[in-house]
């Protein structure tokens, strides 16, 4: 038995069997999840697992190691993010979501750093050696919102996209005001006197930590978009390089310290539209799939972690910090809400309702990052004391506000996301409407975000479409790919109808047959769909099924 | 203010719908518009504001309704002026918007799409109520609204 030679692969495998058999689990009672978040479901298997293996071996547990999560663990779920954000209601509320991810983030930071120095001069607490810093220093690793875990909670409750996407787009965009204030309060830590110069590099500092971010994540985007430009003979590797220019993109951003989540994001979301029109509907099916797998693995991985984690002898209980911790955590949160949406609400046209600003409050939701990032504090002799707090305010806001959430959001009659087909006229006015807003804001010379989103996409048209697009002099304009996607869904409907009638003998080889060969058979559909679609053409494609199917058949 | 005036705005001019706009500021068959005329057209794009809600409802409604927004937006279809969107008004502006590249054939059958989609009718046209009813999903009251002068 040679256990040493597969021992670390063999472990992580096992780890991710574990998570992938316990979400199975879950979804074997249908009741569950819809009480109980799978966040908070994974966090108790953790828990158990960590609870067994600490009773086994009398020691604590394995801790996640930090490079684990942030190498590892991190990227798939942030590209993932990235890669399928809506871009539109993202790029129309752009200027709220800054606004709360970076001043609400500062505003949280500062609020709970102090406040939590307050409660340390209390003589009765026996807290006096938490120094100011030190409490910046936990308040900034504390303050920012989770993406991972809003994501897991709020992909269950369907609210209204507006909502959806400021609470998420905040919970991504605020990576950069985070690592930013953590490393600089770790290196204050470090330095003997800190002089106001040091001050001001750090705020230099963010906006070359975010901008940068941006601008290597963008890089990445359009090489990779240029890439798949010449991959037309080799589709089977495509999907890869969506992967790999991604993950590139965020190991540079933190090997030169900037912030690898915006920069994957940037990478993402700016490769997406070239690289959609390049890559075949096969490798983009694959990259879809991929991404949402590896995204859900992480995603287990990491919850399931942070139950083993807790189990051990990290912890220094000091209670009343903890408890205090939690409670600015939720006030200084719900209180920068309020101020900012106040401000947001005088300067746009869009203004955020009372009931979504509680959600946006409610839905700030701790997770892994935190917890990773306390652990990657450098030893001192209270660390135990924040890791302590760390759990506490993470498990409370993933399981008391994760779990509380969804009723709450029936309760207050928050609006929901609209359930409904895209249809081809709704695409048409849209752009309609848009076109007539960007001339209406030219008349008023007002430059607004039509006015931009105009000079972006005659940017993009005379310049890089033709460097990026492989077929350059034939981009197709949204309105005629929905109007494809509707149509081949359409066709593939009717076929099946139409098929199921022809050859009743075998229904069930039919079935099979008929699946494997739909997916061929849509290439050729794509060339049929460019004439009109009209019933002769119809019949010609259940002609070509029907011929395909029975070869399959025979053999 | 006329219409060359308004021709002579960059932005506008490459705008596919341009000169629909700016005929939407003059009047029938006039060629001048004066600052009332144009204030009255830019008013329907003033955000609509709760209070103004609870006044009068039986008042004029106010030109930055939701309905006079799409009025508005449907007259920049209508060219004809028959309070319809025909076959050939909707494929006149899909070409504008969709380009060059998409053949003719291509291009009626999106249209034809668009109508059927919205026809309830079925005069192979979309009225006006018809209209109102694609866009009804559609936030027009915060799409169509701009802040000037705040």
């Amino acid at each position: 038995v040679d256990y040493q030679h597969v021992q670390v692969p063999f472990e992580i495998t096992l780890w991710i069997m574990l998570a992938s058999l316990a979400k199975i689990g879950f979804h074997l009672y249908n009741k569950l999840p819809s009480v109980v978040p799978e966040s908070c479901l994974l966090i108790f298997v953790g828990l158990i697992m960590g609870g067994i293996i600490y009773g086994l071996n009398d020691k604590s547990p394995p801790v996640m190691d930090s490079d684990i999560f942030f190498l590892y663990l991190l990227p798939p779920i942030v590209l993932d993010a990235g890669y399928f954000m809506p871009s539109r209601p993202f790029f129309e509320n752009i200027g709220t979501i800054l606004l709360y991810a970076v001043v609400g983030t500062i505003w949280n930071v500062f609020g709970i750093g102090f406040s939590l120095y307050g409660i340390c001069q209390v003589k009765a607490f026996q807290l006096q050696d938490v120094s100011l810093l030190h409490n910046l220093l936990f308040g900034s690793l504390i303050a920012a919102v989770d993406p991972v875990a809003v994501l897991a909670v709020f992909e269950e409750i369907h609210v209204n996209e507006k909502l959806h996407i400021l609470v998420f787009g905040e919970s991504l965009l605020n990576d950069a005001v985070t690592v930013v204030l953590y490393k600089l309060f770790r290196s204050f830590c470090e330095m003997p006197t800190i002089k106001t110069l040091d001050i001001f590099a750090g705020v230099g500092k963010f906006f070359v930590v975010g901008l940068g971010g941006v601008l290597v994540g963008l890089i990445f985007g359009m090489t990779a978009a240029f890439t798949t430009r010449f991959t037309k003979d080799i589709r089977v590797i495509e999907p890869l390089f969506v992967f790999l220019y991604s993950y590139l993109s965020y190991l540079t951003a933190e090997m030169f310290h900037l912030s690898g989540i915006v920069a994957i994001i940037a990478c993402a979301m700016g490769m997406k539209r070239y690289v959609e029109a390049n890559i075949s509907l096969k490798s983009h099916t694959t990259v879809k799939y991929f991404m949402k797998m590896w995204s859900s693995v992480s995603d287990t991985l990491i919850f399931i972690f942070l139950g083993v984690s807790t189990i051990g002898e990290n912890h220094e209980w000091n209670w009343p910090y903890i408890c205090f911790t939690v409670i600015f955590c939720l006030i200084w949160r719900a209180l920068g809400v309020l101020v900012l949406t106040f401000f947001v609400n005088r300067f746009h046209v869009n203004t955020i309702t009372g009931k979504d600003q509680f959600i946006i409050a409610y839905g700030g939701l701790r997770g892994a990052i935190c917890f990773s990032l306390v652990f990657l504090l450098p030893d001192f002799h209270r660390k135990k004391l924040f890791i302590a707090a760390t759990t506490v305010v993470i498990l409370f806001t993933v399981f008391i506000q994760g779990m509380t959430i969804r009723p709450l959001v029936d309760l207050l009659a928050v609006k929901r996301k609209r359930e409904s087909a895209p249809t081809v006229g709704e695409q048409i006015h849209i752009r309609f409407l848009d076109h007539l807003l960007a001339g209406i804001e030219d008349i008023s010379g007002h430059w607004g975000q039509y006015y931009w989103k105009d000079k972006l996409e005659y940017f993009n048209s005379k310049y890089l479409q033709k460097i990026l697009l492989r077929e350059y002099d034939q981009p197709k304009s949204s309105i005629v790919l929905l109007y494809e996607k509707l149509e081949r869904k359409h066709a593939i409907e009717l076929a099946e109808a139409g098929q199921l009638g022809h050859a009743p003998s075998h229904p069930s080889l039919l079935c099979r047959g008929f699946l494997c060969s739909n997916n061929d058979k849509t290439v050729i559909m794509d060339k049929t769909l460019e004439d009109t679609l009209n019933s002769d053409v119809l019949e010609n494609i259940q002609e070509i099924l029907a011929r395909n199917l029975y070869r399959i058949r025979r053999t | 203010l006329s219409r060359e005036d308004f021709q002579r705005i960059p932005e506008l001019a490459i705008n596919p719908l341009g000169d629909r706009i700016i005929n939407a500021f003059f009047p029938e068959g006039e060629d001048q518009v004066n600052f009332r005329g144009f204030m009255r057209t830019l008013a329907h794009f003033r955000p609509i504001e709760d209070n103004e809600k609870n006044k009068d409802q039986n008042g004029p409604e106010p030109l930055n309704s939701r309905s006079n927004k799409l009025h508005f937006a449907f007259r920049l279809y209508d060219l004809d002026k028959d309070d319809k969107i025909s076959r050939d008004e909707l494929l006149q502006v899909l070409r504008m918007m969709v380009g060059v590249n998409i053949s003719d054939e291509q291009l009626g059958s999106i249209a034809d799409r668009t109508i059927q989609e919205a026809d309830q009718d079925g005069d192979s046209a979309i009225s006006f109520a018809e209209f109102v009813k694609v866009l009804e999903k559609v936030d027009v009251e915060q799409k169509m609204s701009i802040r000037f002068l705040h």
